[in-house]
């Protein structure tokens, strides 16, 4: 029971005493709860690894994204995490294949670029040739102290396809007297003109 | 319970548990100070913890050896009006850690912050780079490494200055230094208090090298890790900068 516990509290998001309330609901409800449960981690657990190519989670190695050969190769997305990955692919906005970095650039965490998948990245760049790259990285000082490293990196390369970043701005439904000053300093930065 | 509210600019922010951090600031009256913050990871939290960012903070702690814990408030997001610049971006980045680095703990000093807070709010103008090796050159004087670039340590003329000791951060005259020269770090003509023009790009690149060196040497050569890795690539991305236009005008 400890020990289901604390493997429980050792997740994001839970401390003890959820872990405790889901161990006992488990335990309670051994054939409705816990049996499915426990095929599904262990089908996770065998079947699930990360695709060679771009760095998702699926059950096939290339993932079903880098094999689909509806998405063109000739627009990369490069993201933090495969969270990020799931979020743009829940909008089905995008349909050009995409590379996860696992993270960003950061001395405070001993985060260099030989932790990241910079280097995958930078072969896969070169093999696919594309026209445009997306650096789909967070609007924060290490995401994009990220994206211009990757910017000179590819540069030097000789790689000359059009690089770009997601719009950093007013959010749909935003009102300006809800948003924080920094974006909306930003907003102003990259307004567009409407007509 | 020890308690002070004071202005702060943050130098970086290490993950503490699942939402919290460990806030690292620059007071005005306090110096560098580190402080818990609670929730810290929050959508909220996240875009005022950036680093260069101007916040109201109030410490609270039950004596005043612990951490302690920060409640905070934005003033300015200095970060966020140079996000777009890789550039401007990395000089922030920079001044931060050093800042981080190299100020001792908990020991106040005004000047430092309101010298720092200068540089930063100059980093939006067309001269943010001469600001930003010029806010070195007195860092270094605050941290006790002080660099006497008005007078010829050889016993030359103080008005032809082109040189600076890397023994002793002193300037050397041209003639004084033309046998040494190749041992000699160049001066900037921008920091050159008997010339008047100079701060072109090639010259601030002279200034961070000027610096940085004794950033490296003196400032950080008893720390394990040595020049923050950010100072150095700053200083990279200058001289690249540099490098792209002479090819542009070239060509």
């Amino acid at each position: 029971m400890d020990q289901l516990i604390k493997s429980l509290a050792s997740l994001p998001g839970l401390g003890p005493r959820s872990a405790r309330r889901i161990a006992l609901q488990l335990l309670t409800n051994k054939d409705k709860m816990l049996a499915p449960l426990v095929d599904s981690l262990a089908k996770a657990r065998d079947e699930i690894v990360m695709c060679d190519e771009c760095g998702n989670l699926d059950a096939a190695n290339p993932c079903r994204i880098c094999q689909n050969p509806e998405r063109t190769g000739t627009v990369f997305c490069v993201i933090e995490d495969v969270a990020d990955l799931w979020a743009i692919e829940r909008t089905s906005a995008f349909k050009g294949q995409y590379h996860v970095l696992g993270g960003v650039l950061s001395a405070l965490d001993g985060i260099g670029p030989d932790d990241l998948a910079i280097g995958p990245l930078l072969e896969r760049l070169q093999k696919y040739n594309p026209s445009e790259i997306i650096l789909a990285l967070s609007a924060t000082v290490d995401g994009q102290t990220t994206a211009h490293y990757l910017t000179d990196k590819i540069r030097d390369l000789g790689i000359t396809a059009n690089i770009t970043r997601l719009a950093h701005g007013v959010p749909v439904g935003g009102e300006l007297d809800y948003l924080d000053d920094s974006t909306i300093t930003t907003a102003l930065k990259s307004r567009s003109s409407v007509s | 319970m020890e308690h002070w509210r004071d202005q702060a600019i943050v130098l970086g922010a290490r993950s503490h548990g699942e939402n919290g951090a460990v806030l690292s600031v620059l007071t005005e009256h306090n110096g560098r100070h580190a402080g818990y913050v609670r929730g810290a990871r929050s959508s909220k939290m996240r875009g005022i913890l950036e680093r260069g960012n101007l916040l109201s903070v109030d410490w609270n702690a039950r004596v005043s050896d612990n951490l302690g814990s920060y409640n905070v408030e934005p003033i300015s997001n200095l970060a966020a009006n140079v996000l777009d610049d890789p550039l401007r971006l990395s000089a922030l980045v920079a001044a931060c850690r050093i800042c981080d680095e190299a100020l001792p703990e908990r020991e106040g000093h005004a000047g430092l912050f309101h010298g720092m807070l200068a540089m930063l709010e100059a980093l939006e103008s067309e001269g943010w780079a001469i600001v930003y090796v010029m806010w070195e050159v007195a860092l270094l004087r605050e941290l006790g490494f002080s660099l006497d670039l008005s007078r010829c340590a050889g016993g030359g003329d103080d008005t032809d200055l082109a040189y600076v000791s890397p023994k002793t951060g002193k300037a050397v005259s041209a003639a004084e230094g033309e046998p040494y020269k190749d041992r000699l770090l160049p001066l900037p003509d921008f920091l050159n208090t008997h010339k008047d023009g100079g701060g072109d790009a090639a010259d601030i690149l002279k200034g961070l090298k000027l610096t940085g060196y004794f950033f490296e040497h003196w400032v950080f050569a008893h720390h394990t890790r040595g020049i923050p890795e950010d100072r150095l690539r700053f200083q990279e991305r200058f001289a690249k900068t540099v490098e792209d236009s002479k090819h542009a005008v070239a060509s």
